[in-house]
């Protein structure tokens, strides 16, 4: 899937990658894609919460070993 | 933002309870929730500039400024303290699994428009003076606490 950015979280902690994740998608147009990388097993539950709770869509999710994909619609909703 | 709205009293100035308070203040932040921490009594060493400030004191007030920890590199731990040993291991560990510092969490709370307020009462108990905080703080008491926690829908006493 193409992505407008590819934000790499890899080895961070919780609330980094959501904290970056919200940075990115503000920087996203509504529609564009962001997919993220992550190595945190608790964002597996966290991202798409996140997710939902700002209007956005995981379009796509992917394990490659320890490493989770997610790949993020920006929602409508005005941060 | 989506409407709702933490807030948060921070009474501790232990740095892992402080670690607790600033990943959730900036994990709700995150989740799009506007975020209020108010500082009180211990907390207030949290937010201390690392420096000294010259700024004019009873000798009391100096006494408290010397023996409380000023800033978020010098705080004790709660447990495993160990003189001093703990905190020192906590933050080799802490460094080494990548996890976020306190003041890295402090910088991101300011740049997520989280809002940091000290109790001025506090201030006066333990005679830290507004120069003596890190830049971008607000000043309030309990009715202002008490007012934002009112349309809040999280409420944490840390």
């Amino acid at each position: 899937m193409e992505a407008n950015h590819v934000l790499d979280c890899k080895g961070l902690q919780c609330p980094v990658p959501l904290i970056q994740a919200k940075r990115a998608v503000e920087r996203l147009s509504v529609n564009e894609i962001l997919e993220l990388h992550t190595t945190d097993p608790g964002a597996l539950q966290d991202i798409p919460v996140w997710a939902r709770a700002n209007g956005h869509t995981i379009v796509k999710q992917q394990t490659d070993g320890s490493t989770y994909r997610f790949w993020i619609k920006k929602g409508r909703r005005e941060d | 933002m989506n409407g709702k709205k933490t807030t948060m009293v921070v009474f501790s100035g232990d740095l892992d309870k402080a670690l607790a308070a600033f990943i959730i203040a900036t994990g709700s932040a995150a989740m799009g929730n506007q975020v209020s921490m108010f500082f009180t009594f211990w907390g207030l060493n949290i937010m201390r500039k690392d420096q000294v400030v010259n700024v004019k004191k009873s000798w009391m007030d100096k006494t408290f400024g010397w023996l409380l920890p000023r800033g978020p590199e010098k705080l004790g731990l709660s447990k495993l303290h160990f003189a001093g040993l703990g905190p020192i291991m906590m933050r080799r560990v802490m460094q080494k699994k990548n996890v976020a510092t306190l003041n890295e969490l402090i910088q991101m709370a300011l740049e997520l428009d989280i809002k940091l307020i000290a109790c001025t009462m506090s201030m006066e108990v333990l005679g830290i003076q507004k120069e003596e905080l890190i830049d971008g703080m607000e000043f309030a008491g309990v009715a202002t606490y008490i007012s934002e926690a009112n349309d809040g829908n999280i409420n944490l006493f840390i």
